[in-house]
């Protein structure tokens, strides 16, 4: 099927775009952007789509999502994390190596890559272990691993604790041009840690996870980086020094990149309040100074790029003592309502900014399609309606999962039709 | 405001009157506990589960005596952190201790905030034993209740509380009841011992301990665990007796009628010699008399309103 | 509030005191062994006004002790917040004595059934007799007083004030006609006002 998106109000920084325009969609592709396309697209038979009371975004890129397939399926699978990714307008997942068994070999990355094309929502594009089965002892087959689809290498939810090892992986990955998707934790330091170390804990009891414990990790992965000249990027912030560490080495000329979350540019410790276990994340929530300085390094742009850290658990593992309950939150459903709220109607953000910080700038870094409405790219786009009020509700999450502290939210900024591949894989217009 | 709540899970939430109300309430109890026949119809056809993730005797042992005291019937259920670590699922437990009849459940964890977990899982009345390193809010309210007993107001003592602040939940829920009861606290202990931002909460930190106890009305000793020093937290129980031990020389230091306390158990010649914990300054034996105390005003007073707590607001 | 009636004043009160004291100690042909113990809040000046007043007739101070029947009224299930609890202070020992209970209002019988209770958990005393200032009837359990101050006629849905010079600033007894009646006595009627108005 062919289309015509009449109308609608096209951000595309690449092309340094902001207007009123008709997109031809022709064979999964943008075959054309321009004014007046309508009339003669009707006339070939497209059809077309009114898109003049929305936003027409290049498709989303979550750069950090936990699918938990294979091998925790009663959390998520491929088929329910696209489908939670094109409600919430991602066009394209990047899938951590942390699943059981961990994709630190080839057959794992086909299965993930065969189950995504099974499911027919999301692109999902894998990521292969650093080490192997991510337990930071020996580095993982990585020449196999890119053969077989990985974008970037990762030992996501842990460090590689050995420097040496850590310095002989990025040396060895020069091979490939991948970049080193790095969880920065010092577990010495964030041991038995249960949220951000600070007077909350000292308040709630609970053991501590100090800032500095990212921070030497990333101070050391920077040097590391800086020594081997690998291309590294830094996920989840959540310190206000680590966001100084990257400004500094960027200035140097550090091969660095950063991410951070909607939650940790949103939360802080104290909504961790009475022990609500959807809160319990890692890198856990920090502090309101934290916070303003993760919002002023996305906005001169320390920070490159939003990524949601989706890390979906059932009710039951979350339904447990703090202590025992696991890190994470689900992301993909409420991303965009979160930065369009937060940010986009307070007017921190510009429209093309958001774009980049969730679709340009992830596309960029892994040199995948997307990013942009330009003529000839794949057509993954999504229409936004920026005003649409709505409400987090439990039982409206396409997730297996509805581990997210943000349920009863009300949010204003909602994608309504998500497109993959000229394909639309959600419509709620 | 009068005390009508269904949970204590900690001091910090209760006001300075509901904490006045316990604490007097506990002086009639106290009343009939030095009675020779030590039973009351109160309580009777309630009961009390004590539910304890973690060793404690004295606790458990004091919750039960005054709920039995009180006419209740008791059932003790003790679960070994092993069969935890082996999965044994502690919203299971709580639902199956509600299913059983029990009308209070008084909970010892050794997770913080597992009480609010119950809380939020069962209709039982709640009584938070002690969670973690979070509150002990009985072992608090004994505590003042031993204070007012001998200074009969709060109002402007000056109470050290000395030891691991950061794994306490004594000296938290301490805190919290002295300061609304208009106390000024002081803790000491090792730097590494002590909490982020523990100022906040509106106590003052020293770390010399000398310099701390000098004029104090009142030392509140805890008890210091080996599993510290392990961790690298402090070298050695030596070195700490000798930076934090409570001795004759810090005796000497210390103004005369320095009250001496500790939560139990002691570890004699560690955080406090026998010397000192016998001075007849030393009110040690008297806090565990009062402990059977204030539990059952507690009981008492969280028991209004009709079992199912029809009659609460 | 409804309409008050006048039981007794102050001179009614001393007066119904007065023979009551006397009642007591004749018939117990003295006080060798005598207790007086009052009920809280009202028993209890009552109780230390006929020991003063038997210290005049008899030149012996009679123990009083105070009773605080709160942990056995039988009510507590139904009422929140719970009723203040107090002491109870009985001076020596309760065993192989004459106690005569004293309280304010006679009405259902609870309050003596609870204070009956309390006094035999403290021991095992040779008798138990009971004083009232006012009988009002309506009693739910198989309780009289042996020596009453006066007994009156009320409904239910009345209540008897007694105020006390010593609770209450004046000596005055009157019964009030509630605003809204209840058709039964509460079992406690004065649950929770116990430090404001007397009754039972």
């Amino acid at each position: 099927m062919n289309y015509c998106l009449k109308n609608g109000r096209l951000i595309d920084p690449a092309a340094g775009r902001d207007r009123s325009l008709d997109i031809l969609v022709i064979d999964g592709k943008i075959s054309r952007v321009g004014p007046a396309l309508a009339e003669s697209a009707a006339a070939a038979g497209y059809e077309i789509i009114d898109a003049s009371p929305y936003l027409v975004l290049p498709g989303l890129i979550d750069l950090h999502v936990h699918l938990r397939e294979p091998g925790e399926e009663e959390k998520e699978t491929i088929a329910s994390g696209t489908r939670a990714a094109v409600k919430g307008g991602f066009t394209s997942v990047v899938a951590m190596p942390n699943t059981k068994p961990p994709a630190d070999n080839g057959s794992v990355l086909t299965y993930i890559r065969a189950k995504a094309a099974e499911a027919k929502a999301a692109r999902v594009y894998p990521v292969g272990n650093i080490t192997k089965g991510g337990k930071g002892l020996e580095l993982a087959e990585m020449g196999e691993l890119v053969a077989n689809g990985a974008v970037a290498f990762s030992d996501d939810g842990r460090p590689v604790m050995n420097a040496d090892l850590a310095r002989n992986a990025f040396r060895y990955g020069r091979l490939f041009g991948k970049p080193f998707l790095l969880h920065c934790e010092e577990e010495n330091l964030s041991a038995g840690g249960q949220m951000h170390e600070g007077f909350a804990s000292t308040r709630l009891g609970l053991k501590g996870y100090p800032s500095v414990a990212e921070e030497a990790m990333v101070a050391r992965d920077l040097l590391l980086a800086e020594d081997t000249g690998a291309r590294i990027h830094i996920q989840h912030l959540s310190s206000k020094r680590s966001v100084e560490l990257i400004r500094e080495a960027k200035r140097r000329g550090v091969k660095v990149t950063a991410e951070v979350t909607p939650h940790h540019l949103v939360l802080t410790d104290e909504d961790v309040a009475d022990y609500h276990t959807a809160t319990k994340v890692n890198p856990p929530l920090r502090t309101k100074e934290d916070r303003e300085a993760l919002r002023e390094g996305l906005l001169d742009g320390t920070i490159d790029l939003i990524a949601t850290d989706h890390a979906p658990h059932t009710r039951e593992e979350k339904n447990q003592e703090f202590g025992r309950a696991p890190f994470g939150m689900t992301g993909l459903e409420t991303a965009l309502g979160l930065i369009f709220t937060e940010f986009y109607h307070t007017g921190l953000l510009s429209l093309a900014k958001i774009v980049d910080l969730l679709s340009l700038s992830p596309a960029r870094l892994l040199g995948i399609p997307g990013g942009t409405l330009a003529e000839g790219s794949p057509a993954d786009l999504i229409l936004v309606d920026p005003d649409r009020e709505w409400e987090v509700k439990e039982e409206e999450f396409a997730s297996k999962s509805v581990n997210s502290p943000f349920i009863g939210w009300k949010l204003k900024g909602k994608a309504v039709a998500t497109m993959v591949g000229g394909e639309w894989v959600y419509k709620e217009i | 405001m009068r005390f009508s709540r269904r949970c204590l899970l900690g001091l910090e939430d209760l006001t300075a009157e509901e904490i006045e109300e316990i604490l007097e309430t506990a002086v009639p109890c106290k009343e009939i506990i030095q009675r020779e026949v030590k039973k009351l119809p109160t309580l009777r056809g309630w009961t009390v589960a004590t539910l304890f993730y973690e060793p404690s005797t004295r606790t458990r042992n004091s919750f039960e005596l005054a709920a039995k005291w009180l006419g209740a019937d008791t059932v003790n259920v003790t679960i070994a952190t092993s069969s935890v670590q082996k999965g044994e699922n502690f919203i299971d437990t709580a639902k199956t201790i509600q299913a059983l009849g029990a009308d209070f459940i008084v909970l010892r964890h050794s997770m913080a905030g597992a009480p609010w977990l119950l809380a939020r899982t069962v209709d039982c009345r709640v009584i938070n034993a002690g969670d973690g390193a979070h509150e002990h809010p009985t072992q608090a309210l004994l505590d003042l209740f031993t204070l007012k007993e001998r200074f009969s107001s709060l109002a402007g003592l000056k109470v050290v509380i000395v030891g691991d602040i950061m794994h306490s939940r004594v000296a938290k829920s301490n805190i919290y009841g002295l300061l609304k009861l208009g106390a000024t606290v002081r803790v000491t202990g090792p730097p590494s011992l002590i909490p982020p931002g523990i100022e906040r909460l509106g106590v003052q930190v020293v770390n010399d301990l000398r310099e701390a106890v000098q004029d104090a009305d009142v030392i509140n000793v805890l008890r210091i665990q080996l599993e510290r020093q392990e961790k690298g937290l402090f070298p050695s129980l030596r070195e700490y007796a000798r930076l934090y031990g409570i001795n004759r020389e810090v005796l000497r230091i210390a103004p005369r009628d320095l009250v001496i306390m500790h939560p139990g158990p002691t570890n004699l010649g560690v955080e406090i010699t026998e010397e000192a914990a016998s001075d007849p300054r030393s009110v040690i034996t008297t806090q565990v008399t009062n402990g059977v105390a204030v539990r059952m005003a507690l009981l008492y007073l969280m028991s209004g309103g009709g079992k199912s707590g029809e009659l609460l607001s | 509030m409804g309409t008050k009636r006048l039981v007794m004043d102050e001179d009614a009160i001393r007066r119904v005191l007065y023979r009551l004291s006397h009642e007591i100690t004749e018939e117990n042909k003295g006080v060798d062994g005598l207790m007086l113990v009052g009920i809280r809040t009202r028993g209890v000046p009552l109780a230390k006004r006929l020991a003063a007043m038997i210290k005049e007739q008899e030149k012996v101070e009679l123990p009083v002790g105070i009773l605080d029947i709160t942990f056995y009224r039988d009510d507590l299930t139904l009422i929140s917040p719970q009723p203040v609890v107090r002491s109870t202070e009985i001076p020596g020992r309760v065993t192989d004595r004459k106690i005569v209970l004293v309280d304010d209002v006679l009405y259902t019988g609870r309050t003596i059934r609870a204070a009956l209770d309390a006094l035999m958990d403290l021991g095992r005393p040779r008798a138990i007799k009971l004083a009232v200032l006012i009988d009002r009837g309506h009693r739910q359990l198989p309780i009289r007083a042996d020596y009453v101050g006066k007994t009156i006629t009320t409904s239910a849905g009345e209540t008897v004030q007694v105020l006390l010079k010593e609770t209450d600033g004046e000596d005055l007894i009157y019964i009030e006609e509630m605003s809204s009646p209840k058709m039964d006595p509460p079992p406690f009627p004065c649950a929770g006002e116990a430090e404001e108005r007397g009754e039972e």
